[in-house]
């Protein structure tokens, strides 16, 4: 440490680091534009000169590393003098609008003109004027207003790792902007919004609806992926205005993405479920709460009595709050079923004995950022979590090496040292492969039943430099995808890839799909376990066994299964067949009010309080923020009064902080663990004829909230269904001048947009699911595609 | 997003734009941006396409912000298309000192154009660049790789004549 002084104040200081850092850590202001602790220097703005003894002009405190014994004045005459000029530079061009500029009250130029500006300009002269062009739904521009302090440029450059805004032109013509026209297509991009210090980069879904002193910011978390990023929710009246970032330096640091920071924009739509209704002769009756949950109770009595209580079945969505999933688990084993699920994009269940108390990620989210070498499997981590995409690229650039195995080649925002793109009824080939040629480098005895799976597998050179990448990495880590998830095989490939990171050393994480899967394997949303991991005393039936198997009664939690469960077809005709289904539900739609009797509307993430565990295993709690619209209460008290109506013993909860108590105290003794005991996986099926369907679902399609926030779904990254395949498929099926492709799964047909897409390995079509479009496909791993026309 | 497609660049640019690549280490290939958008400028009769930047970049391993960053900042890459005959005309000090406002007049008057601007067929742009350092022979005007000399009128006449 050197000793340096700063206003005649002693300061201690890191060697190299610069006079910025460590005046912000002694909380000494020092003004600033370009400077941002999470972004290289650019020194542009000159805003941060401060004086340095013995040095004869003054210095910018961004780019000056400290030196033993180095004296600062950051408010001498000189400094002030220097930070008035440079303040008056920066507004010779900058538009005198704040009246009617979004950044008014939070901007940092109307901040420091104030604290370090003149009072008056002595520009007379005409200012440059900037044409703003559309960069899409989400970032509005006014770039007369741009300083040119490159913090968007650098945060797309070296954060992001999709420059598209530069600077393009020299001077007095040089701007920022993307030279073409066109929407960003980062799923990050909204952070520039929070980079920008001046109004020329705002948000434009906020635009020109509230001032930020009219803000009351509540602290919340995000549900939409495993990360659970901190937000804080900026509240006007009884309305969300708009979501920024909660700086947590353990989890998203200083920033969002898009899907966080954009969902609340669904909250008001028009689909919202805003009054109890049940069902009366076939038609839709809205009715107050005492009848509706009533009515409720009274159907999954008389599925008991006319049957049996096992002719009950819960299917909830990732999103829940965990305290919603215990309820919902405690309301079911209450009435005698064990039938509750909320993995309803897994079609292969058959590992769920092996599968620790919690899917993690088998180390702290800080911990990416200093892996030596990772492998993703079935992983398109851009899109899935983009804030872990981030941390690998962070460790990218500190030469991590970073590989794949993938049924496509996936655009990530980081290089790859090795990859496979193969057939995803090849996917456990290849960690076959990997782990052969570790068993190979190791000198090590294949585990029980392995031989047999090796046999006829053939290790290629890019294999045996995964191994041996993972195998040299001191911090190595292999990390399963969401494509796994959803993948026939789900079971053969956790335990292969769980096999390979045994082998080589390498921490094993999932990256698990939804927001709080966590919480719900930990509060026993899962027919198999109870809360706080206990075996169940007889294991209920799976999603798939309640669909398949036609149950008498469901209680629907927070999901649209038609659309969020990965055999959406299958599902949606078992619940309609159903004598008695409740939903509690956010969001109606036309399919819900097919198959429900009794619709009860829940509250989303902002209206009510709950917890949320990441995929670290970090219980997140926030509050209710805003007053549900309409009739509209908090899943866990509707779930309350539902268990008080079944005549169900402990549901006396008077807040959410005594569920999540009870469950805490279950969950006591669980350790968070990802390792998987090795069981052979059963001879891997060889898979029929057609073409192996890849299936993910796309980054704005992943829960009711993002399929319906507008501003996202306006984005490049929005789809409304497509089949992707390479041109050589295209051909081989006679399609390669197709506009339209009619693809049937499993007895459902969809016409859908060809795409040609060289990215999809042979013998296979991507398409997507989570869109309306293709929610009547089935779930077989193979589907038939034909020209539409 | 549509792809960039590298084969807009002739193979003839491509072997020249390798030549570029080769004078840096492998992992700074995008060194030789500048040298690979002369190159490009020069087989699209002296502009530069949007399509034909993007194809440098995938050329390079660029983003195509980055290009257009470098192909904005410098005056001698066109981004629009020019005559056939780029006349650069230096109005910088010295040569302003030596006349080249009478240059430029004669050659406005001459071609029936103002600087920047291209003749209706397609023959002429004139272009008033910075210093071309030929400051001892002002006033100083650029065609294609020929500097000429000295201007006066009568002489920009006969150049201009002799252009095809």
């Amino acid at each position: 440490m050197v000793t340096i002084e700063i206003n005649g104040k002693p300061v201690q200081a890191r060697p190299g680091a610069m006079l910025i850092e460590v005046a912000d850590e002694a909380g000494i202001t020092i003004p600033r534009f370009c400077y941002h602790k999470k972004l290289s220097v650019a020194a542009s703005c000159r805003m941060c000169l401060v004086e340095v003894e013995k040095v004869a002009k003054p210095l910018p405190a961004c780019a000056t590393p400290v030196t033993e014994g180095m004296k600062v004045w950051t408010r001498s005459p000189k400094a002030i003098a220097a930070q008035r000029n440079v303040m008056e530079f920066l507004l010779i061009n900058h538009p005198l609008d704040c009246p009617i500029c979004d950044q008014g009250g939070e901007c940092d130029l109307q901040e420091m003109a104030m604290g370090y500006g003149r009072d008056v300009s002595r520009f007379h002269e005409g200012k440059r004027v900037v044409a703003s062009p559309d960069i899409g739904p989400l970032v509005a521009t006014d770039m007369t207003r741009c300083i040119h302090c490159t913090r968007c440029v650098r945060f797309g450059e070296e954060i992001a790792g999709v420059m598209e805004l530069g600077a393009p032109g020299r001077g007095e013509h040089m701007h920022i902007g993307t030279y073409v026209e066109k929407s960003l297509s980062s799923e990050l991009s909204g952070n520039i919004i929070d980079l920008c210090p001046v109004g020329a980069l705002t948000s434009r879904p906020y635009r020109y609806s509230a001032r930020p002193w009219e803000l009351k910011a509540h602290a919340s978390v995000s549900p939409h992926d495993c990360v659970g990023a901190n937000l804080h929710l900026d509240v006007r009246g009884h309305n969300v205005m708009r979501v920024r970032p909660r700086e947590n330096d353990e989890i998203n640091e200083v920033w969002l993405a898009d899907r966080d920071r954009f969902s609340y924009l669904a909250l008001a739509h028009e689909e919202r479920l805003l009054a109890p209704q049940i069902k009366r002769d076939g038609a839709w009756q809205t009715v107050d709460w005492n009848t509706a949950l009533t009515a409720a109770a009274q159907g999954l009595r008389s599925v008991m009595q006319n049957h049996a209580a096992r002719q009950l079945g819960a299917l909830a969505g990732y999103g829940a709050t965990t305290e919603e999933f215990y309820l919902l688990q405690k309301l079911l084993r209450g009435l005698g079923s064990n039938n509750i699920d909320h993995r309803l994009r897994q079609l292969d269940l058959s590992t769920q004995e092996a599968i620790p108390a919690f899917p993690w990620l088998g180390q702290a989210l800080a911990d990416l950022d200093n892996l030596d070498a990772a492998l993703l499997v079935g992983s398109n981590v851009r899109k899935e979590q983009p804030l872990v995409a981030l941390r690998l690229r962070k460790a990218a650039r500190g030469g991590a090496r970073l590989m794949a195995v993938n049924p496509v080649d996936y655009d990530f925002n980081f290089p790859l040292a090795a990859r496979r793109v193969v057939d995803p009824a090849a996917m456990s080939q290849e960690l076959i492969a990997i782990a052969q040629s570790l068993l190979e480098l190791n000198g090590e005895q294949a585990p029980e039943g392995f031989a047999a799976l090796a046999a006829g597998v053939v290790v290629l050179d890019e294999h045996r430099l995964m191994a041996r990448n993972l195998k040299d990495a001191a911090q190595a880590a292999v990390m399963v995808g969401n494509t796994v998830a959803y993948h026939p095989q789900q079971g053969a490939l956790l335990m292969l890839a769980s096999l390979v990171a045994r082998l080589s050393g390498a921490r094993f994480g999932i990256l698990s799909e939804g927001g709080n899967s966590a919480g719900a394997w930990l509060a026993g949303a899962v027919p198999h376990r109870r809360a706080g991991g206990e075996a169940s005393d007889s294991a209920g039936l799976d999603w798939r066994g309640m669909v398949s198997g036609g149950l008498k009664g469901y209680v629907v939690l927070n999901v649209e299964p038609e659309l969020d469960c990965i055999d959406g077809a299958a599902a949606r005709a078992a619940l309609a067949a159903a004598e008695c289904v409740v939903a509690l539900t956010p969001y109606v739609t036309d399919a819900m009010r097919d198959y429900a009797d009794v619709l009860l509307p829940i509250a989303l993430f902002p209206e009510t309080s709950g917890t949320q565990v990441n995929v670290e295993g970090r219980w997140q709690g926030f509050a209710g923020c805003t007053t549900p619209p309409g009739q509209v209460r908090p899943g866990w008290k509707v779930l309350r009064v539902l268990g008080n109506l079944c005549n169900l013993d402990g549901f006396d909860y008077d807040a959410s902080d005594e569920v999540r108590n009870e469950l805490e105290a279950a969950c006591s003794a669980v350790l968070p663990s990802s390792k998987l005991v090795w069981k052979a996986p059963a001879a891997l099926p060889t898979r029929g004829s057609g073409l192996s369907r890849i299936i993910d679902y796309p980054i704005y399609s992943v829960d009711g909230m993002v399929r319906r926030s507008a501003a996202l779904q306006n984005t490049p990254d929005a789809t409304a269904g497509v089949a992707r395949l390479n041109a050589a498929m295209a051909a081989q099926y006679g399609v390669a001048t197709a506009a339209r492709v009619r693809v049937t799964q499993s007895g459902g047909t969809c016409v859908l947009p060809l795409v040609l897409d060289e990215r999809v390995p042979n013998g296979c079509v991507h398409v997507p699911a989570g869109v309306a479009t293709s929610a009547m496909l089935g779930a077989d791993a193979v589907l038939e595609l034909t020209a539409a026309e | 997003m549509a792809q960039a497609n590298i084969e807009l660049l002739t193979p003839a640019s491509r072997a020249e734009i390798d030549t570029w690549v080769a004078k840096y280490p492998p992992e700074r290939k995008q060194s030789a941006v500048m040298a690979a958008l002369r190159i490009a400028q020069d087989q699209n009769a002296g502009w530069l396409t949007t399509e034909l930047m993007d194809a440098v970049a995938a050329y390079l391993g660029m983003t195509p912000i980055a290009v257009y960053e470098v192909a904005t900042f410098y005056s001698m890459y066109q981004l629009e298309p020019v005559g056939r005959h780029k006349i650069n005309v230096c109005t910088n000090i010295s040569c302003l000192l030596r006349g080249s406002e009478d240059v430029v007049k004669h050659l406005q008057q001459r071609l029936g154009i103002k600087l920047g601007e291209t003749t209706a067929d397609g023959r002429y742009t004139l272009k008033e660049v910075e210093c071309l350092g030929a400051c001892v022979n002002a006033p100083v005007a650029q065609i294609a790789r020929q500097y000429y000399e000295q201007l006066t009128p009568e002489l920009i006449d006969r150049i201009i004549d002799g252009l095809e």
